[in-house]
């Protein structure tokens, strides 16, 4: 794990380009089809899942392979109190769907936090797995086919059956996430992480319980993730076990590594930026009998093992570094 | 004589068959400098891991201001009063000098556990870590990052840290290994400032600054106390000088 946090210090110039970001976002739906603002609401809510991992992996500098589990939750939460014929309200489904997330993330998070390294990387990715498994094999619990939800909440004051009010509810969640961890890296708490991860034996030797404040930061960052999972269930109308499965983790990684870990900007960029290449990889055309659509993985790769060599601090560390040298040029 | 604010009670340390420390006893009282001193491999450091909790001791015990503290966690030892620097320098690299000590700090504050509150902004922990700061003279130096200051700037830090936590009872392990000889000559006489307040206990290999600065000497060769005195009394044992005093004594 490094220990130099990428720009937990976000330089002027890169926070007026996520202002204007953040506009452009809300501009977006009357600039294009519906078809390409629900891929954004869906970029926006990945954002937020991504957001949630780099609370553990960027600050706390834990590596959780199995932070979809908590993702899939609340998913499931949704839909399993969405009943058949009519919606249920937004208002006490969502903390009860994130309270599930979060009570995961403790339970689970009560045996990972105590190993390290290797082995905490192995032990997320196993619970996650279990996880997957219950829900992939039992009929119960909807199986491999998953479970609708027909309905998206009811949240009374507005109708997020309307596309468009999705659309910003989902947007107007990612900018609290997000003022909110950027709050918490700051506080107290956000700064006996960034501890934990510089240097925990040393934490340990000037008092920090160090135990507390990981679980702290894995049900914190679990609650998020539901959060997350919540808004996808809402959104796609439909749950399934690849929610929690290894992939759903796996790209998240991506997504905070690909963006630049640390800051929580990063990783929005990250989620915004590995979905469009996604998109953008599968739409290739056949080329003389090879379908170099169907082989996106492999593009995805070669492109994250490109990223990660020359661009260190991520997407947004390439940003600020332009930014750096137009503020120098203007000198 | 006082009570002794840390006790060590026939304390042993066996990794397999090897005995790092054998039946160690071991009083620090306030306003003494009590040095530990060795050759290389005698259980000095073993025996600042058993005091501090980074070890638990495999027999014996250890009491702290009248607690019974063995087998406690560094973190519970810690907040009971001990503060320990390390031999091998323990900072937070990439933060400034100043969140370092503020962060050692912020562990005594009542506001460490929150989390929507700015953390520079709390009176208590930045008033705590300012004086650290001042005491290991390092008020000059609270912009830089940890990692570029000096070796001997690095060593103030461990010591600015442990002593923003407020600790009674000090465990140093060689705080002026590595120094030029100006940085050790400040060291000693930060030394000799703190001794007033605190219960020291000094492991060190510069001869000169343990007999300028202890009180009490204990000697250790494999894992055992093989003489303890005055630093007079020290001096004078024939058969100090033959184990340990000799060749190696000056590196």
């Amino acid at each position: 794990m490094t220990t130099q946090a990428n720009l937990e210090t976000l330089p002027r110039g890169l926070n007026i380009a996520l202002a204007v970001g953040f506009i452009a976002l809300a501009a977006f739906p009357f600039a294009s089809s519906e078809f390409y603002a629900q891929m954004v609401a869906r970029m926006m809510i990945l954002g937020i899942f991504a957001m949630s991992l780099d609370l553990l992996l960027g600050v706390t500098g834990l590596v959780s392979l199995g932070h979809a589990a908590f993702f899939g939750i609340a998913g499931y939460a949704l839909a399993f109190l969405t009943p058949q014929g009519e919606p249920v309200s937004l208002w006490w489904t969502l903390p009860v769907a994130v309270g599930a997330s979060a009570a995961g993330a403790f339970v689970i998070g009560f045996f990972v936090v105590r190993t390290r390294g290797i082995y905490f990387i192995m032990v997320t990715m196993a619970f996650a797995q279990m996880l997957y498994y219950l829900f992939f094999d039992n009929k119960v619990l909807g199986g491999s086919d998953g479970i609708y939800v027909n309905f998206k909440p009811d949240a009374h004051l507005f109708d997020l059956e309307d596309k468009r009010v999705f659309y910003y509810f989902t947007l107007g969640t990612l900018l609290l996430v997000y003022l909110f961890l950027r709050r918490l890296l700051w506080s107290p708490f956000g700064r006996s992480l960034a501890g934990v991860r510089v240097n925990e034996h040393r934490m340990r030797a000037v008092g920090y319980g160090t135990f507390g404040y990981k679980l702290a930061a894995f049900t914190l960052a679990g609650a998020l993730a539901g959060l997350a999972g919540y808004l996808w269930a809402a959104q796609t109308g439909f749950v399934n076990p690849e929610l929690m499965g290894f992939q759903m983790s796996a790209h998240a990684i991506m997504m905070v590594i690909l963006g630049g870990m640390g800051n929580f900007a990063g990783a929005i960029v990250g989620a915004f930026a590995f979905e469009w290449l996604l998109h953008w990889f599968k739409d290739l055309p056949e080329i003389g009998g090879f379908n170099a659509g169907k082989h996106w993985q492999l593009w995805m790769g070669i492109f994250i093992v490109l990223a990660v060599t020359f661009a260190r601090r991520g997407l947004l560390g390439v940003l600020a570094s332009l930014g750096a040298r137009k503020e120098r040029s203007h000198d | 004589m006082t009570e002794a604010l840390l006790s060590a009670e026939h304390v042993s340390k066996r990794f397999g068959g090897l005995a790092a420390v054998s039946e160690v006893s071991l009083d620090l009282h306030q306003g003494q400098i009590h040095a530990v001193i060795g050759p290389n491999g005698a259980g000095k450091s073993t025996l600042t891991n058993l005091l501090s909790g980074d070890l638990a001791p495999t027999s014996g015990a250890v009491r702290l201001a009248g607690l019974n503290v063995t087998g406690w966690s560094p973190e519970k030892i810690s907040r009971a009063g001990l503060g320990r620097s390390y031999q091998k320098t323990n900072i937070f690299l990439p933060f400034t000098v100043w969140e370092n000590v503020r962060l050692a700090a912020q562990s005594r504050s009542q506001h460490a556990g929150r989390w929507l509150h700015l953390a520079t902004g709390f009176a208590d922990t930045n008033e705590r870590a300012e004086r650290a700061l001042e005491l290991a003279g390092l008020t000059q130096r609270r912009h830089a990052v940890a990692a570029t200051i000096s070796h001997g700037e690095q060593r103030q830090l461990e010591i600015a840290m442990t002593l923003a936590t407020g600790p009674r009872v000090l465990l140093l392990d060689e705080p002026l290994a590595g120094m030029g000889t100006m940085e050790a000559e400040r060291m000693v006489q930060l030394l000799l400032r703190l001794k007033a307040e605190h219960a020291m206990m000094l492991v060190e290999h510069d001869m000169d600054a343990v007999f300028a600065l202890a009180d009490q000497l204990t000697v250790m060769v494999n894992g055992e106390v093989i003489a303890r005195g005055t630093p007079a009394e020290i001096r004078a044992d024939i058969g100090v000088r033959a184990a340990y005093l000799g060749e190696e004594a000056h590196p």
